[in-house]
């Protein structure tokens, strides 16, 4: 892209987040409101600087839990989407229960694995994997059920294994697809991960949170949050560009 | 010509299955046909006669209800892979080249695949060839989105020949075109044929291609479906668009016309 492209393409986000700082920070001047309630973004981001080598390592082992637990969920739900695309019985068999287990909050299992697996990482990981699964599998299985049947018969008269049909039309046919819900998945996964973390972790984002929060240290708390959004857009991009190299017949 | 062995037969073939709506559905009943090596058949008829199904049998996509489905003496017990297919949609893959999606069928099929990697440029260079012959040498790195409809079809052909089949199944592969890029598709695929010289199976309702590509036409009857009509097209090759408007043209349209009209009422 040349860099004028990338100015243009840059700009209006970049205003948008400035404008949405700006009106924040004047409202908050405005009516005068409490920084024990709502903070300044200036606050917030000044409190970031002041704890920022406290809030450095918290964020990795955010970044970690939330980044393996997507990890999990993209092969999980990669296998899981292909096998529900490709047979009907298995779709109908398992559908009811992939809604069922994603509709419980994942917030209400988190006292569950601390009674499993204790305090620690692997709760994280685990809701993290949770959360972010259901639309991977859902649009991988997408993407594979809708290939063309002629594609099919035209790759089946040439003897064509299951395997094949798979790596040579169902995989690139689901791509896009996996592409979009990983978007979405990473957003989720970072959800998962901080809100597992509130109560079920000594370390992380969501830890340091809830520690600020009992010293009523609030600027601290924003500032926990604009670090956990500013990780998220920063994966939802690698994960565009990545996108657009790789399905790139699909943007036309 | 000496009385070989036929390249597809079909013996006594019926054919039942169960629709979408859960409906017994008798598609075929008592189908007997013989196409000879080489030669180049349509079978017509009005639309849900069963036309693309007797494709199927004879790719080994479905298997018969009774009767017996043969190629080159052989019974067709699952999918075959000497065959080439076509369809009304092209169904290239938006993500792969013109060239690419030619080359798609090599790298399937045996013996071919074990050796794609090692003879890649030789594959390559023959799909150039065949995309050459239907007249798309410059179009070979284009994606499919960039092509029109008839280059897409010209495409599918390609890919459904580059393998060397011995017989080529088309299942109204003109019809979603326009007059004018139909026409001048039938002449490649004429051409297609004439340096070939493979078994075609094509599967049209348009009269006119079937005469003018054809060396036998089938009629077949309405629901269920039966061959209810015969006809050898004898005229000359390589057969032109002119030829169209000659008497000798029109009478075996306009035969097989009456006899189309006899099944439908």
């Amino acid at each position: 892209m040349k860099p004028n492209t990338l100015l243009r393409r840059a700009f209006p986000p970049a205003a948008a987040i400035a404008l949405f700082f700006l009106a924040w920070e004047l409202g908050c001047l405005a009516f005068n409101v409490d920084e024990f309630i709502l903070p300044r973004p200036s606050v917030a981001i000044a409190a970031y600087f002041q704890w920022q080598e406290a809030i450095w390592p918290n964020a990795l082992q955010t970044l970690f839990t939330t980044l393996v637990g997507l990890g999990l969920a993209i092969a999980a739900g990669t296998l899981i989407g292909a096998l529900i695309g490709y047979s009907a019985l298995l779709y109908d068999a398992l559908y009811p229960l992939l809604v069922a287990f994603n509709s419980i909050p994942k917030a209400a299992l988190v006292p569950v694995f601390v009674i499993w697996f204790g305090v620690g990482t692997l709760p994280a990981v685990l809701i993290a994997f949770l959360i972010s699964f259901f639309p991977i599998a859902v649009n991988v299985a997408t993407g594979i059920a809708t290939v063309e049947p002629e594609l099919r018969d035209v790759l089946r008269s040439l003897g064509a294994s299951k395997l094949d049909l798979f790596a040579k039309v169902g995989f690139p046919r689901a791509l896009p697809y996996f592409f979009a819900s990983l978007k979405v998945a990473v957003t989720l996964a970072f959800v998962g991960s901080v809100v597992a973390e509130l109560g079920a972790s000594n370390r992380g984002i969501g830890n340091m949170m809830v520690i600020a929060s009992s010293r009523f240290d609030v600027p601290l708390v924003f500032a926990g949050l604009i670090v956990v959004a500013l990780m998220g857009i920063a994966l939802y991009a690698a994960f565009a560009i990545l996108e657009r190299r790789v399905v790139a017949w699909a943007y036309r | 010509m000496e009385r070989s062995q036929p390249c597809v037969a079909l013996r006594d073939v019926s054919l039942f299955y169960r629709g979408d709506d859960g409906r017994e559905v008798h598609a075929l009943e008592g189908v007997s046909l013989s196409i000879a090596q080489g030669e180049f058949v349509a079978i017509a008829g009005p639309s849900g006669c069963g036309k693309t199904t007797i494709l199927k049998l004879v790719a080994g996509l479905m298997p018969a209800t009774r009767g017996q489905v043969l190629i080159d003496g052989a019974p067709v017990r699952g999918p075959q892979k000497n065959v080439g297919m076509a369809f009304q949609n092209p169904t290239l893959l938006p993500w792969r080249s013109a060239l690419e999606n030619v080359l798609l069928p090599l790298e399937v099929v045996a013996p071919h695949r074990h050796h794609f990697r090692s003879r890649q440029r030789e594959y390559e260079a023959r799909a150039q060839e065949l995309l050459q012959l239907v007249g798309l040498d410059g179009f070979a790195n284009k994606p499919p989105y960039q092509l029109s409809g008839g280059m897409q079809q010209r495409v599918s052909l390609c890919r459904a020949l580059i393998h060397e089949p011995e017989i080529l199944l088309l299942d109204e592969p003109f019809a979603a075109l326009d007059a004018f890029t139909r026409e001048e598709l039938w002449g490649v695929l004429q051409s297609l044929w004439l340096a070939r010289r493979c078994t075609v199976i094509l599967v049209t309702h348009d009269l006119r291609e079937a005469v003018f590509l054809a060396n036998t036409v089938y009629v077949m009857s309405k629901r269920p479906g039966r061959l209810v009509h015969m006809t050898h097209i004898d005229l000359p090759r390589p057969r032109t668009l002119e030829q169209m408007f000659h008497t000798q043209f029109t009478d075996y349209v306009h035969e097989i016309y009456n006899r189309i009209g006899e099944v439908r009422v």
